[in-house]
């Protein structure tokens, strides 16, 4: 039985894992950009959630919903001014330009933190957990993947149900043909981005809650990121979900065979999906 | 006085010149057609026209305003809609979002809304929910024309509506533009059908190589002449 | 009047003298140059050895790696291996930890290939990551702690003895000479193979394909062998290239092996800044690299953070690199690759891009 809250406990951890992975997936599906900064953008959120619990003394969550304008904002700005300039044909521009980004991002971040381990504050309530037969659940897993869920939901009803989302999936067939529309595809770029910052905050949240984290753990976030992006398919964000799903069962599987192996299991999933579904498990039916 | 005209109209692809000094103008309420064999410049003249390529200053006027230099998002807010060549349907939308997106730029009201589009078009309403690109290609047309009528534009550019489609469906197809015209908009019809645009056209030019080589009303024009201006002079 | 197709330049004729007379004060160095002159000029080789390769992957290939650490890791391993468990020399080993990059880039290529453009380009850092968190298993080799080279090998490594006797060093300062020696021949080797290949039939059909895949591939170019080749062979040498470094380190880890940092941004930096797609960009990127470390070395995260910003400022101004920009305005080719008409009438637009 202690294999069902294994999976269970991978389950909620990817979570964790889709929410990191959600941001990365909207923006390469409207603007196929992949952006290498982005598990630095994750940590620089955190940061920031933490800058406001102790400079404010705000609550995580609320310091969180601080953020997130303040994110946009950083988003759209990283977009319009620096990002909407590398889009084109060529794919170097935009690997290299956000490449930098990346190592300049973290090590501003450890020149103006240092390199030690941080942790948001936590509460009673949120280290909690109670017990549903065989499985262990924590408050706090059980809240990242209910935020994860959410996440993905409002990102759906944005992209379905609004002005907004059109213009998003129009600019993402034929930015020509979306400006013929009267839509600014530098500016609709810009929102996607800011869009995506709004939820690195949340990632960013139960990022500084759940453990620690110091200037360097970035890149590691990118790639989890990353996995769970390609092994749902390019563009879709419930397949995001279920590929965060299948990399935290993997590392919790793995884990619980060879503590060493938890990271390593999660990477071999990874290839093991690559290898029989190179286009994910829910590719775009047009791309 | 013209509501749109371009003045001595250049453009360039790279080191190609496509066009040479093309000076065109429409009326209120007037509908002009464009004829020309392939690659005579219609289609770059209407890319140049809703800001797709970039113009001179000055090179095209709206209103009695310089749009010349405005990007193609400015162009439609303006009031200068376009269909574009190929139908460019955005396949991630259904039809009636297809329609929405149209006015993205340009709200406000006016004669078309949807429910005006689904009475010009009724074949639409019934496949509102479909993706825009399932439907068959005069279908297609119809929506790209629906999508540019939605932001009521003052005119209305038509490139290569009839292009790969059976006649029979060109026809019912034209058939809206009647009613279009009585909505108040102006159009230029690009057409590589001659009888169709000496049809609907009030006045007709003609292009080849990048300069329009004839114009003239319909029933001024005689075959000779538009074969010359087509084809170049072949006696 | 007669035609001919010919690459030289006369500055690349200029250059080959030039070079000539460098290359031998480069041999001659260790005569009479000092022990941290020497270690720098490794540091310095090395590091435009695996920009070199990168450069031939996404430059020429047009296959942005970020996993280049998997290959420098894969053969510094193999050399630590070879040497503690297998008793070889050190020296013989370098090239036979070539052998063990090449063996971890096929299956690397056989995932990669399956994806293209960024996706390529984290998916090979991801298989980096697999081979390092495998190598941390590998006790024998002290797992995520890492090991040394033990001291009787590079004490007893071939040629160590001669060097310490004809230039009257000790045995530490003997190594780093032996070291910087190869280092040297490596990197005149790869300039001079990638120079060469770029001429070839080969080269061409690699620009091909780099400037387009659908184009090359129905002119007969066959794209698929083409990356092949150019992964496989920078695969190689970068791994030869880390079993190198880690001599001359003589201490290991999977950590410093596997950097990400240190293998694969530093060189993307020094390929950007000094010019992608040129020969001559390595060279005058590693440059700049090193003096940009020696002055701010001191200021740790603030180095790189400018190289970071430095390399977004490169790419967005001047796209081909200083180099590129050099060369626009001077049409300036030190290793001309550009087949060109010469003779008759065409020599007096002789070097006009």
């Amino acid at each position: 039985m202690i294999w069902v809250d294994t999976i269970a406990q991978g389950v909620l951890l990817g979570g964790l894992y889709a929410l990191f992975a959600a941001g990365l997936s909207l923006v390469f599906g409207i603007m196929r950009l992949v952006n290498l900064a982005h598990g630095d953008l994750i940590v620089m959120g955190a940061y920031l959630i933490l800058l406001l619990v102790t400079l404010l003394g705000l609550p995580p969550f609320l310091a969180a919903a601080v953020a997130m304008p303040l994110m946009f904002c950083i988003g759209w700005c990283l977009q319009k001014f620096l990002l909407n300039r590398t889009l084109g044909d060529d794919i170097l521009p935009p690997l290299l330009v956000t490449f930098g980004l990346s190592i300049a991002l973290q090590n501003a971040l450890l020149e103006g933190f240092s390199a030690d381990s941080q942790r948001l504050p936590t509460n009673a309530m949120t280290t909690a957990s109670f017990q549903a037969g065989p499985i262990s659940l924590g408050v706090m897993p059980l809240l990242t993947f209910g935020s994860a869920v959410l996440v993905i939901i409002g990102l759906n009803q944005l992209f379905y149900r609004t002005e907004l989302g059109r213009a998003f999936r129009a600019t993402s067939d034929d930015a020509t043909t979306a400006s013929l529309m009267g839509i600014k595809p530098a500016n609709i770029f810009a929102a996607a981005t800011g869009i995506a910052l709004v939820i690195v905050t949340i990632a960013a949240l139960y990022l500084g809650l759940r453990a620690n984290f110091d200037p360097n753990v970035g890149p590691a976030r990118l790639i989890y990121a990353f996995e769970a992006v390609i092994i749902g398919g390019l563009g879709s964000l419930w397949g995001t979900l279920a590929g965060g799903i299948i990399i935290g069962v993997a590392q919790t599987v793995g884990a619980a065979i060879n503590p060493e192996w938890q990271i390593l299991s999660g990477h071999i999933a990874f290839l093991l999906v690559l290898l029989v579904r190179p286009r994910g498990l829910f590719p775009r039916a047009h791309d | 006085m013209a509501l749109l005209q371009t003045i001595a109209l250049t453009a360039h692809y790279g080191d190609f010149q496509a066009l040479f000094g093309v000076d065109i103008e429409v009326s209120e309420h007037e509908t002009i057609a464009i004829i020309g064999a392939n690659g005579a410049g219609k289609t770059t003249l209407m890319r140049s026209i809703a800001g797709v390529l970039k113009n001179a200053a000055g090179a095209v006027r709206f209103d009695g305003v310089d749009v010349g230099t405005l990007p193609a998002e400015e162009i439609v807010t303006q009031g200068v809609a376009m269909v574009p060549e190929g139908r460019k349907l955005f396949p991630s939308l259904s039809v009636e979002e297809n329609l929405l997106i149209g006015a993205y730029g340009r709200k406000g009201g006016g004669y078309w809304t949807l429910d005006a589009i689904y009475d010009l078009f009724p074949i639409l309403g019934d496949r509102r929910h479909n993706p825009g690109t399932a439907l068959s290609g005069g279908q297609q047309q119809m929506v790209a024309i629906g999508r540019a009528l939605m932001s009521n534009p003052r005119v209305l550019l038509c490139d290569e509506i009839s292009l790969g489609l059976a006649p029979v469906v060109i026809k019912d197809i034209y058939r809206a533009v009647p009613k279009i015209k009585k909505s108040g908009a102006s159009l230029i019809v690009v057409e590589q059908d001659i009888a169709q645009a000496l049809a609907v056209a009030d006045r007709v030019y003609c292009m080849m190589e990048g300069r329009v080589t004839l114009t003239g009303r319909p029933e001024s024009l005689n075959r000779d002449a538009i074969h010359d201006a087509y084809f170049g002079a072949s006696k | 009047m007669t035609y001919f197709v010919t690459t030289q330049t006369p500055a690349s004729r200029i250059a080959t003298v030039a070079g000539g007379i460098l290359i031998l004060l480069l041999f001659a160095l260790p005569f009479f140059a000092g022990r941290g002159t020497i270690r720098d000029m490794f540091f310095i080789l090395t590091m435009l050895t695996l920009a070199q390769f990168w450069n031939l992957l996404a430059g020429y290939g047009g296959l942005v790696s970020v996993g280049q650490q998997a290959f420098v890791g894969a053969g510094a391993y193999a050399l630590f291996a070879l040497v503690i468990l297998g008793g070889l020399d050190p020296v013989l080993a370098v090239p036979l930890a070539g052998g063990a990059a090449l063996a971890v880039a096929v299956p690397t290529a056989f995932f990669a290939f399956r994806l293209n453009g960024a996706y390529f380009a984290i998916g090979t850092w991801v298989i980096a990551e697999v081979v390092r968190l495998i190598v941390a298993q590998w006790k024998s080799l002290g797992g995520g702690t890492g090991t040394s080279l033990p001291r009787d090998a590079t004490r007893d490594m071939w040629f160590v003895e001669l060097i310490e006797a004809s230039l009257g060093v000790r045995s530490a300062a003997a190594r780093d000479i032996l070291a910087y020696w190869i280092s040297l021949v490596l990197a005149l080797a790869t300039i001079g193979g990638i120079y060469w290949l770029l001429r070839t039939r080969r080269g061409l059909a690699l620009a091909a394909v780099r400037d387009n895949v659908d184009a090359a591939r129905s002119v007969g170019v066959d794209a698929a062998r083409m990356k092949w080749i150019v992964f496989l062979t920078s695969a190689f040498g970068t791994g030869v290239t880390g079993a190198l470094i880690y001599l001359q380190k003589a201490r290991i880890s999977p950590d410093a092996a596997f950097s990400v940092t240190d293998w694969t941004a530093y060189v993307i930096f020094i390929v950007v800044i000094g010019g992608i797609g040129t020969i001559e960009g390595p060279i005058i990127g590693v440059l700049i690299f090193f003096a940009l470390q020696s002055l701010l070395a001191d200021y740790g995260s603030w180095y790189l953070m400018t190289l970071g910003v430095l390399a977004i400022i490169v790419m967005l101004v001047a796209p081909r690199g200083l180099w590129g920009l050099l060369s626009e305005k001077t049409g300036l080719h030190l290793f001309p690759i550009r087949r060109r008409l010469q003779g008759g009438q065409l020599n007096r637009s002789e070097d006009t891009p």
